[in-house]
Order: C-alpha cells, then sequence, then structure tokens
C-alpha cells in the first residue's frame, strides 16, 4: 500500500467513523428518554396540557412545578418523555402515607400523550416507569382516582392491571 | 352481581376466539371445553354474528372467529348484546303506586348501574385476556412450592 493509499483508507475509516457517530446521534435524537422533568419544560407542558385538555393552566402548574420540580426530593415523580428535543408525554404523582389510614401508596393524578403519539406504548412506559419510582420509594400499591365517564383513561389503567380499590368516593351538595 | 346464562357464555365464546386468533373456533369445541351447552352456545353465537363480533366461516374446517378488535372491544359491547346494562327493565317507579321510598330505592339502584357500566365499558377483552394470563402465572408460581414438596416425597 502506498503512502496516499494509506491517507485515502485512513480518511475512509474516518468518513465511516463519522458517518457512524452522526448515525449514533440521529438515532439519539429519535430514542425515546423517560427523565425527570425540569424547570426548562414548563412551556412544553403548558402546551401539552392545553393541547389535551383545551385549558391553559399557567398558575395550576406553576405549582406542580414548584412542588414537584423545583423542591424534587429523590425519586422524582414528574416524569416527561422526550424525543429529538420534544415532550412527548409525561406522568405525575406522589407518595401518600398514611392517607384514609392506608399504609404509604404511590398516586398517579396525570397522564397525558401527545395526541399524534398514542396507541404506541408512550403511556405504558410512563406508568412503568412512575411505578419503578413508587417502589424505589417503598411503596407497594399504586392508586388512581378517575372520572367515570374518562372511558379513555379509565381502559387505558385497567391495561396496566388496576382494579377497583378498597374505597368509595363519597360526596353531596352542601350549597 | 350476576349475569345472564348468555352473556357469560357469550364472554367466554370471545375470550376463547381472542386467545386463539390463528384458529376458527367450533361451537362444540368451545361447549365442552367451558362445559355448556353445545345449543345454547350456538345460539349465542349468531347473536355475537349479527352484532359483528364473530363472524362463522363455512365449510370443513370451518367454525368462528373474532371479528372485532380485541383491544376495543368491550364487556360492555358483548354483554349488552344480550341484557340491558343499567337501563333496569322494571324501575321500582314504574310501580303503579309511586312513593318516595321506590324513589330512593331507584337512586341507589342507579349508583350501582353507573358502577357496572363504568366497569364493563373500561375493560377490554384485551385486558380480560391479561387479566387470565396473570391469573395463571400466579396460580403456577404458588403451586410449584406444593409440586416440589411433592416430587421430594
Ligand atoms: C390515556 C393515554 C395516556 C394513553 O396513552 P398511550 O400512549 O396511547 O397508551 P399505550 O399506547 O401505552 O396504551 C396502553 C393501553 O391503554 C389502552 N388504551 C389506550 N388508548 C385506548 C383507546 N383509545 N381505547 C381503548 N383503550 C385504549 C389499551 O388497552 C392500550 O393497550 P394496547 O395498545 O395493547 O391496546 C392517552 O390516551 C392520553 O393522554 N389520553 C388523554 C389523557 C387525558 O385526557 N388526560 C387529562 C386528564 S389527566
Amino acid at each position: 500500500m502506498s503512502l496516499e493509499d494509506r491517507s485515502n483508507a485512513l480518511h475512509l475509516l474516518k468518513d465511516h467513523d463519522t458517518a457512524r457517530e452522526s448515525a449514533a446521534q440521529s438515532r439519539a435524537a429519535n430514542a425515546l428518554s423517560i427523565r425527570a422533568a425540569k424547570p426548562a419544560d414548563f412551556a412544553s407542558i403548558v402546551a401539552l396540557d392545553q393541547q389535551v385538555t383545551g385549558l391553559a393552566k399557567r398558575q395550576y402548574w406553576k405549582e406542580a412545578f414548584a412542588r414537584y420540580v423545583s423542591r424534587r426530593e429523590e425519586p422524582a415523580f414528574f416524569l416527561v418523555a422526550e424525543r429529538g428535543g420534544e415532550i412527548e408525554g409525561f406522568i405525575i404523582g406522589d407518595v401518600r402515607a398514611w392517607e384514609f389510614g392506608e399504609p404509604p401508596c404511590g398516586w398517579v393524578f396525570a397522564v397525558q400523550v401527545r395526541p399524534q403519539k398514542r396507541l404506541g406504548g408512550l403511556g405504558t412506559q410512563l406508568f412503568d416507569a412512575i411505578c419503578d419510582a413508587f417502589r424505589r420509594a417503598g411503596v407497594k400499591k399504586v392508586r388512581t382516582l378517575l372520572a367515570r365517564e374518562n372511558h379513555l383513561v379509565l381502559s387505558f389503567f385497567r391495561s396496566q392491571g388496576l382494579m377497583a380499590g378498597p374505597f368509595i368516593e363519597l360526596e353531596a351538595t352542601i350549597a | 352481581m350476576r349475569l345472564q346464562t348468555s352473556s357469560s357464555i357469550a364472554l367466554f365464546a370471545v375470550l376463547e376466539l381472542a386467545a386463539n386468533p390463528a384458529h376458527q373456533l367450533s361451537a362444540l369445541e368451545i361447549a365442552e371445553k367451558y362445559g355448556i351447552s353445545a345449543h345454547h352456545l350456538a345460539k349465542v353465537l349468531r347473536g355475537l354474528g349479527r352484532a359483528g363480533i364473530v363472524d362463522a366461516v363455512r365449510g370443513v374446517g370451518g367454525g368462528y372467529q373474532l371479528i372485532a378488535n380485541p383491544k376495543r372491544l368491550t364487556l360492555f359491547d358483548v354483554i349488552q348484546v344480550f341484557e340491558p346494562i343499567g337501563s333496569r327493565a322494571a324501575p321500582e317507579s314504574s310501580r303503579t303506586v309511586l312513593t318516595d321510598a321506590s324513589a330512593a330505592l331507584d337512586l341507589v339502584l342507579a349508583e350501582l348501574d353507573q358502577h357496572a357500566i363504568a366497569t364493563f365499558r373500561s375493560i377490554t377483552v384485551s385486558t380480560m385476556l391479561k387479566l387470565m394470563a396473570r391469573r395463571a402465572s400466579s396460580r403456577q408460581q404458588s403451586s410449584r412450592p406444593a409440586r416440589q414438596a411433592a416430587a421430594r416425597r
């Protein structure tokens, strides 16, 4: 092999490496990551929630971020699913101890997936991730509360294996 | 809470067909497995056929197959083919003598109905299959030590 050939071959190798690197980078950009929410996610979460529920609730989200993102104690219970710099979904919960006389348990109180990204298992991955966080926090049960008419989200939690728990919710009009 | 026989037979048939998507099953095969009347099952399967949930495949090796999407088909969809859920045939208030007691009883019964509807509507056939698989694996786990102990004996 002449010197020139060798340098060409080296070049080719380098090109090959850079191609591999950029492929890996674009794979990483396309890979889904589920991570704790960061303060910088605020605008994306508010926008996603507005897209799903039709309501912009900045004040509500400010408080939720203050509580679950800024003053966060490990493990995190506000998780986002991110792909290529976009937030595609999130799940929020916390651990409540001795509520209604029950030992500590994990509560999920919000889960949302961007409408165009649904039915691809993202909701399930978010739920699995928060259950892992609950387990790390030492709890053995996960609970949620939903409107009876919310068939979509009810079916989602049913498909994750949740069944009716030991409580019955009651209410009265006192006005 | 009890389901009418037709509804539970229909659910068994739908679950059996959903668990065997690659095969067509005859009414007789399903009836034998669940110990139910083949005659009654045949009638139920015709009802499910009219509702667009199953389809009959004619000819040799023919049988039934599920044509509804098991990820979307709920227990509610199957049961309501055979019995009204939550719209009681004879509400207390349809009695000839209307009393506060019958009206109050109606409120309580309506509460139960709403729960039943929400439960049946939120459980799909796929979710039922997962529930069955979970039960089967926990049964296996709990019988393993017993079997091991038996093997040691
Ligand atoms: C509920 C929700 C989070 C599910 O997210 P997803 O990424 O589509 O969920 P998955 O793909 O992991 O689905 C898991 C299971 O849920 C059930 N499910 C999801 N969407 C369903 C639908 N449209 N109909 C029936 N079952 C459904 C299915 O059993 C599904 O399993 P399968 O894919 O094997 O059929 C999503 O639909 C959503 O964000 N909905 C709106 C939530 C909302 O309104 N939130 C406001 C109050 S918090």
